[in-house]
């Protein structure tokens, strides 16, 4: 990691709002062109780390560059760099599509701010809808004109917050061709999502708990740092046996994956011990920890979302 | 009948669920339950204490051509009414009549030489009372006992072979000339004066909401996140409705002109100027108030609690003059009270630059202290 230059480069990110700490003494180190997922249980604190990497909000302690500016005096240069795509679709809603990117590509006084509109819709296919309000667009399509006008101005790196929270599987998975397709051109990128399959698209995984990082890695580190063994069950009797088995000692948790349920714990033994105490007719296989089992394991451990702000 | 009583029920406690429910977002907004208490308190305070329709301690310049003891009687007879309070003496008419138009006085009043003679050999001189009528309310109540307090004022000096001056006819003809509104028509007050107000409401409004709009839809956040610069953001807010303060502006001027026949003496080019300089006082206090707010419902509520004040402190609904010291000072403070003697004195006085530089002067103040906290308040971030 150290041989390649980095996008972001900060070190013990500290926010507190009054009393709460909402993110707690952070680092990242993101290497450019790298696709990195940020995760972690709402409330985490991951919006947060976004909004200081980019200057939206001031840090309480810490330091660090964002494409080699400084982001505590520098934010007005990292602005002109950078893409912020909020959580909630946060363009006009009463101007057009074309009203919406126009007046983007004025704020960062880009040249031949007419054909490069015309070239924008043209590439998100929305020319003959061009005069239509934002508002009117369905969330699939709101995140990708969301998605176009932070891009517009060819930023170096791309912070997304939660970008497809609440959109379609297919339009999603347009969303995330997009952003790969934007990353061959060497752009880095910052993304927090909810979602396993789009973790796993990601060359390194952040995971936030309280404001602390967790962990971080690539998902195969992940998996295999946590050290955790899973087994699975399907059938009748599953369901009323969960609850019993989150209670046992030795199970970190205990959660639905479609119909099967799978057990995860730190130790084979006290595991198997509790499986067997519980559910004694109930046959259980032995399967690779996910890593959404891994998530929710290191949730479980971390504890509930303490957010007060918002 | 049991089903019946049982629905009634059902419905009262779901009714109370939504009271309850209520209560307890009233409670957590803070600036409406902070309006609901301060509103009536300001109201309790301005209409119980501040607002005086009956106006007294009016200043007034005296041109006295001469001196006598029957002179100062009736100017100690004036005084005494407590409506005049004669504050200066010129020898010059020129110089009495610069302090009327300039506002500084409400009255001119000229003793003209041999008035003294006159009266005593009972030829009923002229005693000249020139009121600022461009608020007729302010001066109405002063005018019409004016003659009954220099009569009273008489009776007691007039005595032995002169006691019978006072039978019959008063022994001094008054004269009451109403500068800048000769008829005493209301409209002539308020008209110009809406000018303000319009402007004020409007421009206090919009703005203040213009920018909790962005708050409240999320909006900001992207604003924020873009290469603007405070400046370049609070101007550019603001730009579009100094046009929309135009269009008002013209109307107005137009309605004062043709539907209620306001005469217009002053210059209007220097009235444009003082318009353009009170739209955008206002627009950065409505810029102001929406770094404050947090919701439109907020900016509303503090466009409100600005509106209620000016509206009763500056003048325009009750005589200024009327109002006690504390109040006038409030009213100082207020852009609309400057605008509605700048506008009331080009309109109907011709007061040219020099006559309302001090107004002017007032409402740069105003903008520039306005326009810093709201430099200050305005956040680049979003903590």
């Amino acid at each position: 990691m150290a041989s390649k230059e980095l996008a972001v480069d900060v070190q013990g990110l500290v926010k507190r709002f009054g009393d709460k700490v909402a993110v707690n003494d952070v680092s990242i180190q993101l290497p450019r062109g790298e696709v990195w997922g940020f995760l972690g249980p709402n409330g985490s604190g991951k919006t947060t780390t976004i909004r200081m990497i980019c200057g939206l909000l001031s840090c309480d302690e810490g330091r660090g560059q964002c494409l080699g500016f400084d982001i505590l005096k520098q934010a007005t240069q990292i602005r002109r760099l950078t893409g912020y795509m909020t959580q909630k679709f946060s363009f006009w809603n009463d101007l057009t599509i074309r009203e919406n990117l126009d007046f983007v590509a004025r704020l960062y006084q880009l040249p031949q701010r007419k054909s490069l509109v015309n070239d924008t819709l043209e590439k998100l296919q929305l020319q003959h809808r061009q005069k239509q309000l934002a508002g009117e667009l369905s969330g699939g399509w709101k995140q990708r004109l969301a998605l176009a006008a932070v891009t517009m101005h060819q930023p170096q790196l791309l912070l997304l917050d939660e970008p497809t929270a609440g959109v379609d599987p297919q339009a999603r998975r347009d969303f995330w061709d997009e952003i790969h397709h934007l990353t061959a051109s060497g752009l880095t990128v910052l993304v927090s999502t909810h979602y396993m399959d789009e973790a796993e698209r990601c060359d390194k995984i952040v995971y936030l708990a309280h404001g602390q990082l967790i962990t971080q890695g690539t998902v195969h580190d992940i998996i295999r740092d946590a050290k955790l063994f899973t087994y699975k069950a399907i059938g009748e009797g599953v369901r009323l046996a969960a609850e019993k088995l989150r209670a046992q000692p030795g199970v970190a948790h205990a959660a639905y994956f479609g119909a099967a349920l799978h057990v995860s714990g730190y130790h084979q033994a006290a595991l198997l011990h509790a499986i067997q105490t519980i559910t004694p007719t109930i046959h259980w296989q032995q399967v690779d920890p996910s890593l959404e089992d891994v998530f929710i394991a290191l949730m479980d451990s971390a504890g509930a979302d303490k957010r007060s702000y918002q | 009948m049991s089903s019946f009583i049982a629905s009634c029920s059902a419905s009262l406690s779901r009714l109370l669920a939504i009271a309850n429910k209520e209560l307890i977002q009233m409670r957590r907004d803070r600036m409406t339950f902070a309006m609901m208490i301060g509103v009536p308190l300001m109201q309790l305070m301005l209409f119980g204490y501040a607002i005086n329709t009956d106006p007294k301690q009016l200043p007034t310049v005296v041109v006295a051509h001469e001196q006598s003891p029957l002179v100062r009687t009736i100017l100690q007879g004036l005084q005494n009414s407590g409506y005049y309070k004669l504050e200066h003496n010129v020898a010059d008419y020129a110089q009495a009549d610069a302090l009327l138009a300039k506002g500084e006085v409400s009255f001119v009043i000229t003793i003209p030489s041999g008035f003294t003679r006159k009266l005593i050999k009972g030829e009923r001189p002229q005693l000249l009372i020139e009121a600022d009528a461009s608020d007729p309310a302010a001066s109405s109540n002063a005018i019409s006992r004016a003659q009954t307090i220099i009569d009273s004022a008489l009776r007691h000096e007039l005595k032995g072979s002169l006691s019978e001056l006072n039978a019959g006819l008063s022994p001094v003809d008054l004269v009451i000339q109403r500068r800048y509104n000769p008829q005493g028509l209301t409209q002539y007050n308020i008209v110009p004066g809406l000018l303000g107000v319009i402007i004020t409401m409007t421009m206090v409004m919009i703005t203040g909401m213009a920018m909790t709009r962005e708050v409240e839809q999320g909006t900001i956040e992207n604003l924020l996140a873009m290469p603007a610069k405070p400046l370049e953001v609070m101007i550019g807010k603001i730009t579009p409705y100094v046009g929309v303060g135009a269009v008002q502006t013209l109307i107005i001027l137009l309605a004062a002109r043709y539907l209620f026949d306001v005469p217009f003496t002053g210059s209007l080019w220097l009235l444009l100027a003082a318009v353009a300089l009170f739209i955008i006082a206002n627009l950065a206090l409505g810029f102001t108030f929406s770094t404050l707010a947090k919701s439109q419902m907020q900016a509303m509520q503090l466009t409100f609690f600005f509106f209620l004040p000016s509206l009763l402190l500056s003048g325009f609904m009750f005589p200024f003059r009327g109002m006690p010291h504390w109040a006038q000072w409030i009213g100082e403070v207020l852009p609309l009270t400057h605008f509605l003697r700048i506008v009331r004195g080009v309109m109907l006085k011709t007061a040219d630059f020099n006559s309302i530089k001090y107004e002017l002067a007032a409402i740069l103040a105003f903008t520039l202290v306005v326009g810093v906290i709201a430099m200050a308040r305005y956040k680049r971030t979003l903590d």
